[in-house]
């Protein structure tokens, strides 16, 4: 029996939470997304709980839907940035000599150009759709990714038992997902929580400055945009997806926190 | 009373661990131990890892490292109890009544700070001295520990000393203040067997000049003798056995003592070589990848079937650097390796997959040797599958053989490393590289990091492995009581070259070279005044010459 401690439950029943509402958004959302219900900016009652928005739509009903964009995004970018960061920082650390230098000096040569600027250029040139969306983070971020697991590879690769495996004549194949990945992953599922964090953030930040996802569809930041005049008013709509992308950070780095302690102390792995 | 230096008595001491999946708990670590020490005696604490040595030697101090807590009894030092007392007067005591030398003197200094600023630290700290007086005193007992150049080593910086120097460094810092007390903790372990002849005696000496009384800790007992005017044997939190050090070496009275004083005697009878070696180096020189001199100059040897070769020799020698050419990680500059009758290409891309299986390797650190994410059954199984192809069942079968040849049991079979103690890991090495059936195995310093007593288990293990499989050892050590246990034939190293080389009984046997002859004569042995006597042969030779 696993005890779990109660700020990891804490994360974790947020996080589950909004992945659950994610997931079955339709099916949970009481108004379909484009619907006009109501007048602008109604406050909260028994039919509309979080009021409405500055066309009338339902708010709650836009959270929802805006809470599956963003995260299905988010996720999909940070599967992907880990994939390819992870992979390609394990082979420079492996393989070594010219190929990690060529690497390296490609991955400095993007992180020195400011991510927002860069993501703004490609997506005002490229058409915005959700592919190109997470093919533009997701790249982005694999270069972060990629530095971290070179860094902790680096690490794994001078240790006796690679060696032991080199000399045993076993491939790259082995030594990076038998050797190397195994005891990297706990630094790498941290960090995977708040590049998740990251990609949420990154996400809302585009849609906000509008080249993110396109109305009507629904994004948290895109909600942040719709509703951001009401707050001269003291209209809180805008408030609502700003606390909802804070829960979200905090419960995923309380979870990420929980699984990095505990890969840490199990069977003496890595600290 | 008054003489009484230190006075411990039914000290018992506890620690809080946490065990992984399990909730914390508190377990003792040292079982109520007594003793008293009286001004300028020398007392040896010896004992293997988890003795609680180097935790009984820092509550003489009232202090417990990361954790650990003194939970009972009582610590006294010049009739004053130490134990309860406030952070204040404590630090008071430490740095000027008790000072603390530690194992590792490259890890305790400030490598950002001179030595003597380190040396006279605690003495200005305490208000003792002042800052001319201390530093005349701290150059005192850098000539009196042999230090050359004592009036300006202190203006070094640690990195810019040899590691024995450093040793010594840190002797005169513990001196400095003139403490009553100085806690020894494994001050010679880490060095070379030449170098700590010279640590030996400047302690011993300093010892008897300043009338400072010592706890000497280590895991040697030929080292202790030679020190301590009494010794306490230790086991698991326990006294096993007290006494002076002459009763302890000539006159054990427990049986685990006695297992402490004889696990050298282990004799090996050597081997006439055969016609067709093995393995043969020859005239191998190499040099690392971006330096610009040789690590190793001319290296030949030969390994026959079913014997064991030692090479032997200090750090730096190029032992390890000769076993990195003969794997492939090194290619050398010049030279060739034959293995079995052909030649071995030198990088290891090179080689093929049975060049690769007939030469295994096992290391020092048994524990970064293995993956700690791996079950002892897929680091033992990972050879059987890859050379031979086994799976399943058949595996599994293979996995329990050799579990059983190094008398583990088949229960070890998903364990972790972490769950292994030290002698174990290192047994799971060898079965690892035993699963490829190898003609070859390399040892490097497979003993060295373990308690004495297990290291015997490990040397008798693949001396009868080797009756059974018929494998070959390269054996890298620098421990000459080992090579005496195992090796048929003997390389001696020296600064990358082979000073001497050829059946054991030839090389150990006069005359010696200059070098053979100071190393052999440097390893401890079990009996009551060889430091004297050693130090005492060598001024006559050196005055002789």
């Amino acid at each position: 029996m696993i005890r779990i401690p109660p700020a990891a439950l804490i994360g974790l029943f947020f996080t589950g939470l909004y992945f659950f509402v994610a997931i079955f958004a339709p099916l949970i959302a009481p108004y379909s997304m484009t619907e006009i219900v109501g007048d602008v900016w109604e406050p909260s009652s028994s039919e509309h709980w979080l009021g409405t928005d500055n066309i009338g739509r339902d708010l709650l009903t836009r959270m929802i839907y805006g809470g599956r964009t963003t995260i299905f995004i988010a996720t999909a970018a940070t599967i992907l940035s880990f994939s390819l960061g992870s992979i390609l920082g394990f082979t420079a650390a492996v393989v070594g000599g010219w190929v990690d230098q060529a690497m390296s000096r490609f991955v400095d040569l993007i992180m020195s150009i400011p991510t927002l600027i860069f993501a703004l250029v490609v997506l005002s040139v490229m058409p915005v759709t959700l592919f190109m969306l997470i093919m533009v983070m997701g790249l982005l971020d694999s270069t972060r990714v990629y530095r971290l697991a070179r860094a902790v590879a680096v690490d794994i690769n001078v240790m006796d038992f690679v060696e032991a495996a080199k000399l045993r004549g076993e491939g790259r194949r082995w030594i990076i997902f038998r050797e190397i990945l195994p005891n990297a992953l706990s630094p790498l599922v941290a960090e995977m929580g708040l590049r998740f964090i990251f990609a949420v953030l990154f996400v809302s930040t585009l849609s906000f400055l509008g080249l993110g996802v396109q109305p009507p569809n629904a994004d948290w930041g895109g909600i942040v945009k719709e509703n951001k005049d009401g707050i001269v008013y003291g209209i809180p709509a805008a408030l609502v997806p700003a606390v909802a992308i804070a829960t979200l950070a905090i419960s995923v780095n309380l979870v990420a926190d929980w699984v990095l302690n505990r890969t840490t102390s199990l069977k003496g792995g890595r600290g | 009373m008054s003489d009484k230096l230190l006075k411990v008595e039914n000290l018992k001491i506890g620690a809080r661990i946490y065990p992984p999946g399990e909730k914390p708990r508190n377990i003792d670590i040292v079982h109520g131990v007594s003793f008293e020490l009286e001004k300028g005696k020398v007392l040896g604490l010896i004992g293997e890892s988890g003795a609680g040595k180097s935790t009984i030697g820092l509550a003489s101090m009232a202090y417990g490292r990361g954790g650990v807590e003194i939970t009972g009894g009582k610590v006294w030092v010049n009739g004053r109890e130490i134990l309860g007392t406030n952070l204040k007067d404590l630090r008071k005591l430490r740095g000027t009544e008790v000072t603390y030398v530690s194992q590792s003197a490259a890890a305790s200094f400030n490598p950002a700070k001179k030595i003597m600023e380190q040396v006279i630290e605690a003495s200005l700290h305490q208000g003792k001295f002042s800052k001319k007086e201390a530093e005349a005193r701290a150059v005192e007992l850098f000539t009196k520990l042999g230090l050359p150049d004592p009036e300006n080593i202190g203006d070094r910086y640690p990195h810019q000393v040899s590691g024995g120097q450093l040793q010594r460094c840190m002797t005169a810092l513990a001196l400095c203040p003139e403490p009553d007390l100085v806690v020894f903790d494994e001050p010679t372990t880490a060095l070379d067997v030449t170098t700590q002849i010279d640590v030996l005696m400047a302690i011993k000496d300093a010892i008897r000049d300043t009338g400072v009384a010592a706890l000497y800790i280590t895991h040697d007992l030929a080292v202790v003798a030679q020190v301590s005017d009494e010794i306490m044997v230790l086991r698991m939190g326990d006294m096993v056995e007290h006494g002076t050090t002459d009763q302890i070496i000539n006159n054990p009275v427990e049986e685990y003592t006695r297992d402490l004083v004889s696990v050298r005697s282990t004799q090996h009878d050597g081997k006439p070589p055969t016609d067709n070696p093995v393995l043969t180096v020859e005239n191998v020189t190499a040099r690392y990848k971006g330096t610009n001199f040789d690590v190793l100059h001319n290296v030949t040897m030969e390994l026959h079937p079913g014997q064991t070769l030692a090479v032997v020799g200090e750090s730096g020698s190029g032992k390890s650097t000769t076993a990195r050419v003969i794997t492939g990680l090194l290619p050398p500059r010049e030279g060739k390796i034959h293995f079995d009758g052909r030649d071995l290409s030198s990088d290891l891309e090179g080689r093929s997959r049975d060049d690769l299986r007939e030469l295994q390797m096992i290391y020092q650190m048994a524990d970064v040797a293995m993956n700690p994410r791996q079950t002892v059954g897929t680091i033992i199984g990972r050879p059987l599958e890859f050379y031979f192809g086994m799976r399943g069942a058949e595996k599994k079968k293979r996995i329990l053989e050799l579990l059983e040849e190094i008398e583990m049991g088949p229960e070890f079979m998903d364990r972790y490393p972490a769950e292994l103690s030290g002698g174990q890991k290192q047994r799971v090495c060898i079965a690892r590289a035993l699963a490829a059936k190898p003609k070859v195995i390399i040892c490097d310093e497979v003993t060295s990091a373990l308690d004495p007593l297990v290291a015997d288990g490990i040397l008798k293990l693949l001396e009868n492995l080797q009756k059974i499989e018929n494998v070959a050892y390269l054996f890298i050590t620098h421990d000459l009581a080992t090579v005496k246990a195992i090796a048929d034939s003997i390389a001696v190293m020296y600064q990358g070259r082979v000073v001497r080389y050829g059946p054991k009984a030839e090389v150990l046997a006069p005359p010696f070279d200059d070098y053979t002859d100071l190393l052999l004569s440097s390893v401890p042995e079990m009996r009551l005044g060889w430091l004297e006597e050693v130090v005492q042969s060598r001024k006559m030779e050196s005055a002789g010459n």
